[in-house]
């Protein structure tokens, strides 16, 4: 019998680690014939930390919320005395669990390994037929229809624009050079999006067979990885797996036994959102400031020191070894006409069950939503959701039956991007959110192009005086001119998408910017400044919201109804977390 | 900090490797805290750089300071998730408790607050990471306590 604990970065920060310590020490206090094995994200964060008691046939259970204070109850029933603990399940293989609804919508096959297999170790692997589709593409060897069948599954990159893959391949096997390189972008940059930490933390040997397959079909002998370094888990994992990988002899100098060569490094990022743009981030492997520059020439054929680059991100490679294995055909048979397969998001926000989850594209955004996500937090009502971070949009819960699949979310406005999706309940201000990502991408703006750097921070600052109560007619109008000349005028896409969260915004929630402006509220009772706080005759006098005042702006006496100064009231809120029998309305 | 990650210039990846001022300056942070202008001068001496390029490398991207911070470096996450989920509270929970602004470091030495745009823990919001360690679905009262146990073990470490 086995025990595996989800060690991703989410689990840990659960406190999956001592829990993992627990069950070592408890397991061998115990003399339990049981191996503790460490696995990666299986996926319900909402959960963490999650353990899974693998049996002898291979059945599997999972449990959610196992701290290390109930690491004793689960060796003592159900490894000891062969007894599952329903009450703790959240999935089975044979259908039990009060959680198993967040799987039965799901398809695997990025994340088919992630949650299975201990991330730290190559046999683990290798036993379930890793680096056999690489094998499979050398014996082979025929690049070209390697490419073909990658053009033939429709695969498109994950990074957000959604390039065909195998034509991205095609152009740079095709392009003019002697040294040719593969990068894989690891930069992840968009907030609210973690799949690829997931997937490098859980199943890096995926993504780097799939770079290796990559690299034989343009011919490349060297691959880089670009990791942001806010991820210290995925770097430490993705270093253990190269140097197992070389020393197995499947990276490096004659891999699987031919004359292929493949070598890949890895590069961690220093912090700058525009590096996940392709050029900047070439530039920043080169050691230089990470600035985007002008396209064409396109990295396929000038891409890294001048030599013909193959960019793609690291969710693409993780489809490439699934896709060998299982044919073009199987892949292309889910999706929609134009976006085929399946995508990764990562569920955050209001959300009931926030995690990782993999559906078919042509799925719609209600069903992801609500039924795999069982829907909002504290069931509040459903506002929007963010789709592809700061250079994406809110689509508003009147669209949720958009299906996810490129044209059409292109079409609401927002973007696929990588798959963040942040969902919003009634309690977000989407003026706020709209100030929030030009915030963001204002403070990310690299400073090369005039409208990127100073179209952004004009933008912000109405943006801001609106969200300050502040806002005077024709700002709506102001904000929409200035987004056209960014949008147009930018030579990167951060500068040309970094209007879509505002454009998008004052498309779907135009009233709410209108309140701000014209009637000096905020619908959402999100924006301090905009907040009115009167005392209710519900108020019972007991001093609370008098005494946390910091202007003292509350006067009373006890067991009277207090009086509240509004000349002198900063908005600040703390009578209104103070107040113990909601006696202090806001509006 | 493992001996692998010091700043040491002779070691042969660095010797003839290109693009090799990022990797440079990411081990000299590990190893001093901070970019020192000795190290700058030293990067300069080793490799030929020009003492402006690396201060236009170094200034460019977020990760390098050129000050030095606190014992423990507080990271409070604004990303998305973190935003709607209550971050701005508790910043002004770790501000109140500290006693600085964010973006400062105690007198003491003890404690820096930072702000980063996303952890990658964003199904936990709102998230903070010490040092090394994620702490995830804080209230402003679970984040006191996180602090607390951070000051105590602090002045356990003096004593
Ligand atoms: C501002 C900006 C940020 C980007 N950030 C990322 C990122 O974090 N990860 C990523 O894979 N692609 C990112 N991209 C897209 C890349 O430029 C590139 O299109 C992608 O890595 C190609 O891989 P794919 O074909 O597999 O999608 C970004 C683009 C822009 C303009
Ligand atoms: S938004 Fe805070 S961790 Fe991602």
């Amino acid at each position: 019998m086995k025990v595996l604990v989800g060690l991703g970065t989410c689990g840990i920060a659960a406190g999956a680690e001592k829990t993992y310590q627990a069950l070592q020490a408890k397991a061998a206090a115990a003399g339990l014939p049981v191996e503790i094995d460490k696995t990666g994200c299986i996926g319900m964060c909402y959960r963490e930390p999650l353990v899974e008691v693998r049996a002898d046939d291979g059945s599997r259970v999972q449990y959610g919320n196992l701290t290390a204070d109930k690491v004793e109850r689960l060796l003592d029933e159900h490894v000891a005395q062969g007894k599952p603990i329903e009450d703790w399940m959240v999935w089975s293989d044979d259908g039990r669990g009060n959680e198993r609804a967040y799987f039965t919508r799901q398809t695997r096959i990025v994340l088919r390994n992630c949650g299975k297999i201990n991330p730290e170790s190559i046999d683990d692997y290798l036993a379930i037929g890793g680096y056999q589709a690489l094998n499979q593409v050398l014996q082979a060897n025929e690049p070209e229809a390697l490419i073909a069948s990658i053009i033939d599954s429709g695969l498109r990159g994950r990074g957000g624009a959604g390039f065909p893959t195998g034509m991205k391949w095609r152009f740079t096997r095709l392009a003019a050079g002697d040294h040719k390189y593969i990068i894989c972008n690891a930069d992840e940059g968009d907030p609210g999006a973690f799949m690829d930490r997931s997937v490098l933390e859980s199943d890096p040997h995926s993504v780097l067979e799939g770079m290796a397959i990559a690299g034989f079909a343009i011919g490349a002998g060297q691959g880089y990885i670009y990791v942001r370094a806010e991820y210290p888990k995925a770097i430490e994992r993705l270093n253990i797996a190269i140097a197992q990988a070389e020393a197995k002899h499947l990276l490096g100098d004659g891999i699987w036994g031919t004359g292929f060569s493949f070598h890949v490094k890895l590069k961690e990022g220093a912090g700058a959102f525009v590096c996940g743009e392709e050029t900047a981030l070439m530039a920043s492997i080169e050691g230089k400031r990470g600035m985007p520059r002008v396209r064409p020439p396109f990295p396929a054929t000038k891409g890294l020191w001048e030599c013909p680059t193959s960019i793609n991100n690291v969710e693409t490679f993780a489809n490439i070894p699934w896709i060998i294995t299982n044919g073009p055909k199987a892949y292309s048979s889910l999706g929609t006409a134009n976006s085929k397969g399946t995508k990764v998001f990562a569920m955050a926000g209001k959300i009931k069950r926030g995690g990782l989850v993999e559906v078919p594209m042509g799925i719609s955004i209600k069903e992801v939503v609500f039924d795999v996500c069982g829907g909002i937090k504290n069931d509040k009502k459903f506002k929007a959701v963010q789709m592809g971070g700061p250079s994406g949009g809110c689509i508003p819960a009147e669209l949720q039956n958009t299906t996810i699949d490129y044209e059409s979310i292109t079409k609401t406005g927002a973007i696929m991007g990588s798959g963040g999706l942040v969902v919003m309940d009634e309690t977000t201000c989407m003026v706020d959110v709209a100030r929030f990502f030009l915030e963001f991408t204002q403070r990310e703006s690299c400073g090369k192009c005039t409208f990127c750097r100073v179209g952004t921070k004009r933008m912000l600052e109405v943006l801001t005086r609106i969200c300050e109560g502040k806002g005077k007619d024709g700002d709506i109008e102001l904000l929409e001119q200035l987004a056209t000349l960014v949008r147009s005028t930018s030579l990167c896409g951060l500068g040309q998408s970094a209007p879509n969260p505002v454009l998008t915004t004052i498309k779907y929630f135009r009233s709410e910017y209108e309140a701000h402006i014209t009637n000096k509220k905020c619908p959402a009772h999100n924006c301090k400044p905009l907040l009115t706080y009167t005392i209710l005759d519900s108020c019972i006098g007991c001093l609370m919201c008098a005494k946390v005042c910091p202007t003292k702006a509350i006067t009373g006496e006890l067991k009277k109804v207090h009086v509240l100064d509004q000349t002198k009231c900063t908005h600040c809120g703390e009578c209104h977390k103070a107040c113990r029998v909601d006696a202090i309305a806001v509006d | 900090m493992s001996e692998q990650r010091k700043y040491d210039f002779k070691k042969q990846h660095y010797a003839g490797e290109e693009g090799r001022l990022i990797p440079l300056l990411q081990r000299a942070q590990e190893t001093d805290g901070y970019i020192t202008r000795e190290r700058i001068t030293e990067i300069h001496r080793d490799c030929g750089i020009p003492v402006a390029q690396i201060y236009g490398v170094a200034t460019f991207y977020a990760q390098f300071r050129l000050h030095p911070v606190g014992k423990n470096l507080i990271k409070v996450c604004h990303g998305t998730a973190c935003h709607v989920s209550g971050a701005n509270a508790i910043t002004e929970a770790i501000e109140k408790t500290l006693g600085i602004c964010n973006g400062e470091t105690t007198p003491d030495k003890l404690f820096t607050i930072e702000t980063v745009s996303c952890l990658g823990c964003c199904s936990l919001a709102p998230v903070i990471m010490i040092n090394n360690d994620t702490h995830g679905n804080l209230t402003e009262k679970e984040v006191k306590k996180v602090l607390k146990q951070h000051q105590r073990a602090a002045i356990g470490e003096v004593q």
